[in-house]
């Protein structure tokens, strides 16, 4: 399988101006690759930059060092480097990213939220809809709640509409940050599915997850990224 | 995205830079913005976010720099050496000026239908009942009541009076539209209404746009793009949520600090 993303020399620094300038090392020389179809999970204990390295992939977060390819077909783009159009572009139609806590924007339904993607990319707003609620009931989410802001429902909820946002467009890329932290068994199971379907349909996925079962379920490859650590 | 390459921006600004007398307005500004792409500017008052606003939509003339626009027919052209009509044309037809005091965007004294059919008279439409139904469409598509078409704005409420401006702005269907704090001094539940109502239209539309605002909420809510000002200088551009979620300056980390949480 052709490499999809593939990370060398990347750094990640901090420096907190209103601390007195405070700069907090996060990684160094972190380098991967992920293939089609392939989940790699990113391991290491909490604050080592497991989200940070997501977020760089997904140009949330700027890169300090190092070049960020993703290839599609005969492109080859450096999210690192590239115009801030270039990633909008990327997130329109070559990366899906699910973060650790659902940021949606007030007062939109829960189901335009999951829809939202597949409208950006064209797609009749009732057929995306139709998709989205396919989805939600996937996840256990009650009809009744579709119609509804996400902003009251409770974690598990708002982690499963975000999740449903993150898997429902086919992307080539899945960035996914503990997507099953808040879930319960069942739930869980859910995910895992999808995530194993979207493995079979070719998605190359980076995935932060805790929960040692889930890792071994999806995990083709575990990433220590203790390793990359930043010299303090 | 294949020809994302070929692509020309919109609209262009190089250098630009303003002086009052002594009192700098802006110093050195330049940006590229494509179709379909907003562009928040954010920043506290005096920062020079108006001055640029007024620059780029040419109602001030720069010191220094230019400001190139891409034309309907594809050729992108200097403002500066547009005739004076030229301009006018362009403001009335392909731009939308939204101005934070609705009473500057409107005209006080004339109907709400007048407001809205005064730009589509202006490209040319000359048919009554087809211009009296294009405003009662937009008076729809801005949540006002269609049955208060022949009344004046000064009758509207703030928050009504700043919905019909939009509605003024987009009927001709203008390319760009430059905001200047559409929200504010508006209540917070109007003012709710209002950015969903932007939010929606400035995607349906696939409209490029700059705002003013010194609202990081209403930037994070609106743009994919922002752009930080302080004294008149561009500290700090990125991808809207990169310059929330990673601010590298210390004016940025602090305006950033300084939201409160939801």
């Amino acid at each position: 399988m052709p490499v999809v993303i593939e990370l060398s020399g990347v750094a990640k620094n901090f420096i907190m101006h209103l601390q007195g300038g405070v700069r907090l090392s996060v990684v160094a020389d972190v380098a991967f690759a992920v293939k089609a179809g392939e989940c790699v999970v990113l391991d290491g204990p909490s604050g080592v930059g497991k989200s940070s390295v997501l977020k760089m992939i997904f140009g949330s977060y700027r890169c300090d060092r190092g070049q960020i390819l993703v290839h599609r077909g005969a492109q080859h783009i450096d999210v690192a480097d590239a115009a801030p159009r270039r990633i909008l572009g990327l997130r329109r139609d070559a990366i899906a990213y699910v973060s650790q806590f659902l940021r949606a924007v007030p007062r939109v339904p829960a189901i335009d939220v999951v829809a939202e993607p597949l409208v950006i990319n064209g797609a009749v707003r009732d057929a995306a809809r139709k998709r989205a609620g396919e989805l939600l009931r996937r996840l256990n989410i009650p009809a009744p709640l579709w119609e509804l802001p996400p902003a009251t429902f409770s974690g598990g909820e708002q982690q499963r509409v975000n999740v449903a946002r993150g898997l429902l467009p086919e992307r080539p890329i899945l960035l996914l940050d503990e997507p099953t932290a808040s879930l319960d068994a069942a739930n869980c199971a859910v995910v895992m599915d999808l995530i194993a379907e979207k493995k079979r349909r070719g998605t190359a996925i980076v995935a932060v997850v805790h929960d040692p079962n889930v890792r071994n379920r999806i995990a083709d490859r575990v990433i220590d990224l203790t390793k990359f650590r930043a010299a303090a | 995205m294949t020809d994302m390459d070929d692509e020309e921006p919109l609209l262009i600004a190089q250098g630009l830079t303003k002086w009052y007398g002594r009192q700098l307005g802006c110093r050195d500004v330049s940006l590229d913005l494509y179709e379909g792409e907003v562009m928040a500017v954010v920043g506290e008052s005096g920062s020079g976010k108006t001055t640029l606003l007024q620059l780029l939509s040419a109602q001030l003339e720069a010191t220094a720099g230019r400001v190139l626009y891409r034309m309907r027919d594809g050729v992108t052209r200097d403002l500066s050496i547009l005739g004076e009509a030229e301009r006018r044309f362009l403001a009335r037809t392909d731009w939308g000026y939204v101005h934070q005091e609705p009473t500057l965007g409107l005209r006080m004294m004339v109907s709400a239908g007048a407001n809205v059919g005064e730009r589509l008279m202006a490209v040319g439409w000359r048919h009554y009942g087809k211009i009296r139904g294009a405003a009662t469409n937009w008076l729809e598509r801005v949540e006002l009541d269609p049955a208060r078409i022949d009344d004046t704005p000064q009758t509207y409420s703030g928050g009504m009076r700043q919905r019909l401006q939009i509605a003024r702005n987009l009927v001709t269907h203008p390319r760009l539209v430059l905001m200047d704090e559409p929200t504010g001094g508006l209540d917070v539940s109007v003012q709710a209404r209002l950015l969903d109502l932007l939010r929606g239209l400035v995607a349906d539309l696939k409209l490029s746009a700059v705002i003013v605002t010194h609202d990081l909420a209403v930037a994070r809510l609106l743009s994919d793009r922002i752009m930080v000002m302080k004294g008149g200088e561009v500290i700090e551009t990125g991808l809207t949520d990169q310059v929330l979620d990673d601010p590298c300056k210390p004016y940025t980390q602090l305006l950033v600090a300084s939201i409160l949480p939801p």
